[in-house]
């Protein structure tokens, strides 16, 4: 173990580079990736749970009188996928992600070094978020290909509530973590959020068929701004007041993730 | 460069957990550059606790600290390209091989050097492709301490380094430890073997429940304390029956059984005086052991003055209970200490 070099205290002139954010974020990002690759539980709910789980959700659609809201299956299976994506790809795998890392010590030692907090939280949650997106392209190919999904009326609301969605389910991913001891009890504190959203949010029953009280309720939910934007974007029915009430209601949640994120999320596990 | 020649100044600090226990109750010392210093105590003497507010994990709840000129905590982007750490335990993605985990590491470090030099120096090189979790306890160090040097850090905080690492790892450390402060390192170690304190620090500071019970280089440490002659009372014998001890240099004794331990800072005149006694009275002295000051004396002493015999066993073996407490923040810090202290 000998031979190590002997440098000039002067300086680090003629050593590799300075790092940047992006080049840390990036290597955290790539072994993140090669962990995603090589779990296969995480792999199961993040990537085949979202794709499977509209195709079983189309025969209930079908009892619905979706058209009545001037809706067709095509138009409440998309963003129940995109929503399925957010809440299994992103946020239930990234709550398991910030849990697992911070119990085996990894985001203490990463707190060592010159990773900033939200680079290290950022980093680790890009690869989920990449899935997000691509399972997001996918389920947007296979509706317009297979359900006769027309082209959307005001992508812009669709593209913006798909990236609401992602930072927010991101955060709330860091959220959930503090909350959570054991990877395996990621199961339960994930749960409440997966379950209400996909009862509440519009993803099984558009808001749009429930009684008018309990709709204004639910679209308070988290995810309900997401799934009203991906649906007006592919409808173009959303008024701009109802576009704006939804930004302002994602935008609330997303600052309240983030700002509990920096609050209260644990760094090293609770002994 | 900076002409301040204390790297790293800690004044009045303190640190406070969660449930009101007092884990580092007011220490000050400082560290020069090229200076290898130990912090030396058992398990939770408050060890973790002030390296990890060195390194900027926590924000003191009470003192200063300048590692570099700056606070550690708040001026962190200034210091952590400076610095390097290397934590008690784990903190690598087990399903992570080892070159990926340096891959990754190389990646956020400023000025990282070649992951393969850095592997080879952990003698890591066969083992670029298993995983870390199939690593020994012993490797797993050795890739931590590579990877907290890759960056070439001015200044190197080492939690316990050679804890869980056999007699030639050890060695190898300690010869790594020393070529980096030839070369201009300043390195902080924390750890509970005396003989790598000993062995290794240009200075000391033993911590004892979250003080500083004593400072300096190794020598001046052990200078502090008296030295010590035991032996087994023979048969009939009182202690009131040896020559008079304060005649004989004797500063302190104490009986354990039969065997009567006496401490003196003047050794020789002590030990002549008990032999040439035993000589003419024609007594044999059995299990005589004379011995000068040292380093685990010391550190008996220090652990004995505040908490009672028992509480002193604990080091320099590789005791592990109660080390996880010292990260925590429910007050578990010297649960064992202090219910040893009431055992007494």
């Amino acid at each position: 173990m000998s031979g190590v070099t002997v440098r000039d205290t002067g300086g680090r002139a003629a050593r590799g580079a300075v790092t940047t954010p992006a080049r840390r974020m990036a290597a955290l990002a790539r072994a993140e990736l090669t962990l995603l690759g090589r779990s296969r539980s995480t792999l199961l709910t993040a990537v085949l749970m979202p794709l499977a789980l509209p195709v079983s959700l189309a025969p209930a659609i079908g009892g619905m009188h979706v058209q009545d809201a001037g809706l067709t299956a095509g138009l409440v299976l998309l963003p129940a996928g995109i929503g399925f994506s957010l809440l299994f790809g992103v946020y239930s795998a990234l709550t398991v992600i910030y849990t697992a890392r911070r119990e085996e010590l990894v985001l203490k030692r990463l707190r060592t070094g010159e990773l900033r907090d939200v680079e290290i939280l950022g980093g680790s949650a890009l690869p989920v978020l990449a899935t997000g997106l691509v399972q997001s392209a996918v389920l947007v190919a296979g509706s317009t290909v297979l359900l006769d999904v027309p082209a959307p009326k005001a992508p812009l609301l669709a593209v913006l509530g798909l990236l609401f969605g992602l930072v927010m389910c991101a955060a709330l991913a860091g959220v959930t973590a503090a909350a959570t001891r054991t990877v395996e009890s990621a199961q339960v504190t994930t749960a409440p959020m997966v379950l209400v959203s996909m009862a509440c949010s519009g993803m099984a029953v558009p808001l749009e068929l429930m009684p008018h009280g309990l709709a204004s309720a639910c679209a308070l939910l988290p995810l309900s701004p997401v799934i009203a934007l991906v649906r007006g974007g592919w409808t173009g029915a959303l008024s701009a007041h109802d576009a704006l009430g939804a930004v302002g209601t994602a935008l609330a949640w997303t600052a309240l993730a983030v700002f509990a994120v920096r609050r209260w999320f644990r760094w090293e596990p609770r002994r | 460069m900076n002409t301040n020649e204390h790297v790293i100044e800690v004044t009045g600090l303190r640190r406070v957990y969660g449930g009101g226990f007092e884990a580092v109750r007011g220490i000050s010392f400082h560290v020069g550059r090229g200076e290898i210093f130990a912090l030396l105590g058992t398990n939770g003497a408050g060890k973790t606790s002030t390296v990890e507010l060195l390194e900027g994990l926590a924000r003191p709840d009470g003192g200063r600290i300048s590692v570099l000129g700056h606070d550690p905590y708040t001026e962190r982007a200034a210091v952590r390209p400076r610095t390097g750490v290397m934590l008690q335990e784990g903190g690598f993605p087990s399903e992570l091989t080892v070159a990926e985990t340096a891959r990754m590491w190389a990646g956020c470090v400023s000025g990282a050097g070649p992951v393969g030099r850095a592997l080879a120096l952990a003698g890591l090189t066969a083992r670029a492709d298993v995983r870390v979790k199939q690593l020994s306890g012993g490797e797993r160090r050795r890739l931590d301490l590579a990877l907290a040097v890759l960056g070439e850090p001015e200044v190197l905080f080492l939690d316990e380094p050679s804890t869980g690492l056999d007699a030639e790892g050890r060695r190898d450390t300690w010869e790594l430890v020393r070529a980096l402060r030839d070369a201009g390192t300043t390195v902080l170690l924390t750890t509970h073997y005396l003989e790598e304190a000993e062995n290794l620090a240009d200075r000391l500071a033993i911590l004892h429940k979250g003080r500083i019970a004593a400072a300096g280089t190794p020598a001046e440490v052990t200078a502090a304390q008296p030295s010590r002659i035991a032996f087994e009372l023979p048969e009939g014998y009182l202690p009131g029956d040896l020559p008079p001890l304060d005649e004989l240099g004797v500063c302190g004794h104490e009986l354990d059984g039969r065997v009567i331990r006496l401490r003196t800072r003047q050794l020789q005149r002590a030990a002549t005086g008990l032999l040439v006694w035993a000589q003419r009275t024609g007594l044999e002295l059995r299990r005589l052991d004379v011995r000068s000051a040292s380093l685990e004396e010391a550190f008996l002493g220090i652990a004995r003055e505040a908490s009672g015999d028992t509480a002193a066993g604990g080091i320099g073996e590789n005791r592990e209970i109660g080390e996880i407490g010292e990260n925590g923040e429910n007050g578990e810090i010297g649960d064992a200490g202090e219910a040893e202290e009431a055992a007494a």
